[in-house]
């Protein structure tokens, strides 16, 4: 337990009233943070408990980022139903939150006849999704849309886009904290206590216990031991590891369209291919390997190996420079091993327990149309009235470097930290670094400062900005080196100051 | 307000190289401006408190800081002008020059030179593009940062480091940090032979009992939350690692020392020529690049064991730049290419004109004992030289004469057995 934790619990002990909400979320994932802002409309008190130190930390931000058109799902499925929806309502939230939003198209691409057969049928099936724009084209075609594609033909679906995903959890979840959602984080369930009229959550720190009148579980590969804790017997998640590599941007406008391959029948995956990302990276990935540990995201040597040959193969001028990162997510699967392939999401109340589990691809694009229905099933039990002042946007984040050169003058004489680079690869600025320090809800830390800002996430991956942000967060926020974190308590960046005496903190 | 300023020269960077070439081009009459990104000038330099610097330019050993203060100060007595706290974030190609966007705290402005010296230097290579398997928890840093932040910042990254590749800063960081009280595990490499110079091998590790393991790989790098170990493992018969051998070392901080790369995205932006070998700008004997009027020097060109290099061809690429401005370059000739041949991975300058001569560097592909260096046109042997030993942590610098062979050649440099 850390002294925070311990402090907490001494004042739980004096503390008669247990803390009280109507809504619990567990997990601050991108489902979490996506019901935490549908719900913060209403006049009803939401926490969100999240065992990271912040949002999105796990599958949320270890993904590829694609908003999915709902081709490949069967009709009728949760899947099929939230992911046609979930990217009908996507353009608007992230206009609203201020999150790029690259509407890009996808060709899912035969090589032989058997895979043109496939087409026709996932043609068919999307339209009974009621995807729209959906279009077998010839080579023609796919060589207008992506020049020097190989291939015999391709499904063309137009409404297939790519966001940040990262982005979307964290603005999310800012755009309900903004309207009164608690968030806690470092706050790990460990027993739920099915109580008269709702539930007493407990915690593995020793914080306080919290009743709430509705529990919502939102914790992702996590989702079977807190369904268990609630007394639900016959879930299992398995995780099911997907490994990237990060791509220079210096490849990326070699590709205009996201391209697939035909997926295969009991493939628990979509298949290793290239995504753009809307910060200009490429991707490849994701492989898929189920694992044994629902924490560990380390990469392998074999996978990365294959990766690597997958990427010379489809991008021919690539040079061994351009690999600039490599990380992992872990898939939720409902799905053993030895059966494969892709199961529903579940979405069922269970009296005032509401359970999501399996939201793996597409979870991301499902999103905001889940939290439509989860806020449905939250009605059911409790009354929901509009509070009058819901914002539901966000102000605009400029990115420096990308604007007209009188915005970037106006900005510099308003704040003059504008015109000093922190990180020089990205182009990111102090005053922009700073902005990403006060964003963040939880416990500053590297990783939420570079998952806000870019910082750290280019070709140098932070060789040249780490010592500055070290120096920025010491003396403009008064976080010593010592308090510094990578991702929260635990994850300590350096050791020590190597003079103490000459130390300023 | 924004503000306009023209010079004949901008010089980006003002590490060794560009103040070696600021001082030269101001001496030979030009108006030269240094932009510098970071607030001081010096470089990578400040962050280099041993010493070892100078050894040939000088005939003493100073420290990092001492050699730049040199240089520094002859830019200062001869009227340079240093923009620190300065970063070039686009540069365009105009009718008369070149107009780079710089920015500053509180400002943005624009500087117009007819002619540009690029000297950014060089970054490290980083876990992601050695491609290093396992997870990414707190204290993975490549060992330029680490440098940057015990030497500049007062910060100790860690207490036991593994350090991943041999290189100079690396095996420099070994010793530091075992100075400092932390303990140094092991230093890796994945070759047969050591990154770094010689002298870093016997100053940095020997001396402090350090042990140095070839051919040996990371298989993973463990811990969550901050770095607890890493499994590495010998180089199998098949070139991958042999994970049946592989061994746990217990370390809270991992140092990467895996190469450098030079800083080239301002380069490639004006669309000059690249060598993909070198990393750097393709330049002739002037160290001028295909785009006329832009020079390079220094570890931005091809990175170099020691200063003192960085210095000579920096100043030569100042004097060429100032004489360009002049009109002294006589109208391009015809054009002697420059190739690497057997044993040789990379030859610099890459193209010559007929009738020139030049200071050639080149490096070799492994370890040689008992080689000669042939530079050859066609079939005709232009220049020899016998060396007891070779490796490719060490230059190889060559005058070259090229006065008597034809246009229009091909020369290539080979590294054979006497």
């Amino acid at each position: 337990m850390n002294y925070f934790g311990l402090f907490r619990a001494i004042v739980c002990v004096y503390d008669t009233s247990m803390k009280h909400v109507d809504v619990i979320i567990i997990g601050a994932g991108i489902i979490g943070c996506a019901a935490a802002r549908e719900l913060s409309r209403y006049q009803i008190s939401v926490a969100v408990l999240e065992k990271e130190y912040d949002t999105g930390f796990g599958t949320s931000s270890r993904n590829s980022g694609v908003v999915h058109s709902g081709i490949h799902y069967r009709s009728g499925t949760l899947r099929a139903i939230h992911a046609v929806r979930g990217n009908h309502m996507m353009q608007q939230l992230c206009e609203q939150l201020q999150v790029p939003f690259k509407p890009t198209g996808k060709l899912t691409v035969a090589f032989d006849r058997s895979q043109c057969e496939e087409l026709k049928v996932l043609k068919a099936q999307g339209e009974a999704n009621g995807v729209p724009g959906l279009e077998i084209i010839d080579v023609e075609r796919m060589q207008r849309l992506q020049p020097g594609i190989s291939g015999i033909q391709a499904l063309y679906s137009p409404s297939t886009a790519i966001i940040s995903p990262y982005e979307l959890t964290i603005a999310c979840a800012e755009s309900a904290h903004h309207n009164g959602v608690e968030f806690h984080f470092g706050h790990t369930v460990s027993a739920i206590d099915r109580a008269e009229d709702g539930f007493i959550v407990h915690d593995a720190e020793g914080l306080c216990p919290i009743h709430a009148a509705i529990v919502i579980n939102a914790a992702g590969l996590y989702a079977d031991s807190i369904a268990q804790m609630a007394g639900i017997q016959g879930i299992t998640i398995y995780p099911c590891k997907g490994e990237y590599y990060v791509l220079d941007k210096r490849l990326g406008d070699q590709l205009d369209v996201l391209i697939y391959p035909v997926p295969g029948h009991h493939s628990s995956g979509l298949g290793i291919h290239l995504t753009q990302t809307v910060d200009g990276n490429i991707l490849i990935g994701p492989s898929t390997a189920y694992s044994d540990s629902k924490e560990h995201t380390g990469t392998t040597s074999e996978i990365l190996r294959a990766l690597r040959a997958a990427g010379h193969t489809l991008l021919p001028t690539l040079s061994e420079g351009d690999f600039i990162r490599t990380f992992a997510g872990l898939r939720p699967k409902l799905n053993p091993p030895e059966v494969g392939g892709f199961g529903d999401f579940i979405l069922e109340d269970h009296d005032r327990f509401i359970l999501l589990a399996g939201i793996e691809s597409p979870g991301l694009t499902a999103a905001p149309s889940l939290a439509l229905e989860i806020v449905a099933l939250v009605r059911s039990h409790l009354s929901l009235v509009e509070k009058q002042h819901w914002s539901g946007t966000l102000p605009a984040r400029e990115r420096f470097l990308e604007l007209p050169l009188d915005r970037q003058q106006q900005l510099v004489e308003q704040d003059p930290d504008h015109g000093s680079i922190v990180c020089r690869c990205e182009g990111i600025t102090k005053a922009e670094v700073l902005q990403a320090v006060d964003r963040i809800i939880g416990p500053v830390t590297y990783t939420g400062i570079k998952l806000r800002c870019r910082s750290m996430m280019g070709r140098c991956q932070g060789g040249f900005c780490i010592p500055r942000i070290a120096q920025l967060l010491e003396e403009e926020r008064g976080i010593t080196m010592d308090q510094q974190q990578l991702k929260g308590p635990g994850s300590p960046m350096y050791h020590r100051h190597l003079r103490p005496e000459e130390s300023t903190s | 307000m924004r503000q306009l300023q023209h010079v004949d020269i901008a010089v980006i960077g003002a590490g060794p190289a560009g103040l070696a070439a600021a001082a030269a081009a101001r001496s030979a009459g030009a108006a030269v401006i240094i932009i510098e990104r970071d607030d001081r000038a010096g470089g990578i330099l400040n962050q280099c408190i041993h010493d070892g610097f100078g050894l040939q330019r000088f005939d003493c050993a100073l420290t990092g800081g001492e050699y730049a203060h040199i240089d520094e100060l002859a830019c200062r007595d001869a009227g340079v002008e240093l923009l620190t706290d300065t970063y070039v974030s686009s540069i365009e190609r105009t009718e008369s020059g070149f107009a780079l966007h710089t920015m500053t705290t509180g400002l943005i402005s624009v500087i117009t030179a007819a002619a540009v010296i690029l000297a950014m230097g060089c970054r490290e290579r980083t876990a992601g593009a050695i491609s290093l398997p396992g997870t990414r928890p707190a204290g993975i840093y490549t060992a330029g940062t680490a440098q940057r932040l015990t030497n500049m910042q007062n910060i100790m990254t860690g207490s036991r480091f593994l350090i991943i590749g041999s290189g100079d800063i690396g095996l420099i960081m070994a010793r530091r940090v075992t100075l400092e009280g932390g303990s140094v595990a092991a230093v890796t490499e994945i070759q047969p032979y050591p990154g770094g110079l010689d002298r870093n091998i016997r100053q940095c590790l020997t001396d402090f009992s350090i042990p140095l393991y070839l051919e040996t790989g990371i298989v993973e790098i463990l811990g969550t939350d901050r770095v607890t170990g890493a499994l590495i493992a010998p180089v199998g018969r098949d070139g991958l690692l042999d994970t049946t051998r592989s061994t746990h070392i217990p370390c809270d901080t991992i140092l990467l020392s895996v190469g450098l790369i030079p800083e080239n995205e301002l380069t490639r932006s004006l669309d000059a020529v690249m060598d993909p070998v070198t990393g750097g700008p393709a330049v002739d004997e002037h160290l001028m690049t295909s785009v006329p009027g832009l020079f390079a020097c220094g570890n931005v060109l091809q990175v170099h064991d020691v200063v003192d290099l960085v210095s000579q061809e920096a100043a030569h690429a100042g004097t060429c730049a100032a004489a360009y401005l002049r009109g002294e370059r006589a109208e391009k000739r015809k054009t002697i290419t420059l190739q690497a041949g057997e044993g040789i991975r990379y030859v610099l300058p890459q193209s010559m004109s007929a009738q020139g001569s030049t200071l050639l560097s080149c490096r070799v592909r492994k370890p040689m004992e008992d080689v000669t260096i042939q530079i050859r046109s066609g079939s005709e042997l232009i220049y020899r030289q016998q060396l007891p030993y070779v490796q490719p942590s060490e230059m190889i610098q060559i005058p070259l004469d090229l006065s008597e062979t034809a246009a229009d050649t091909s020369v290539e440099v080979h590294c054979v057995r006497t």
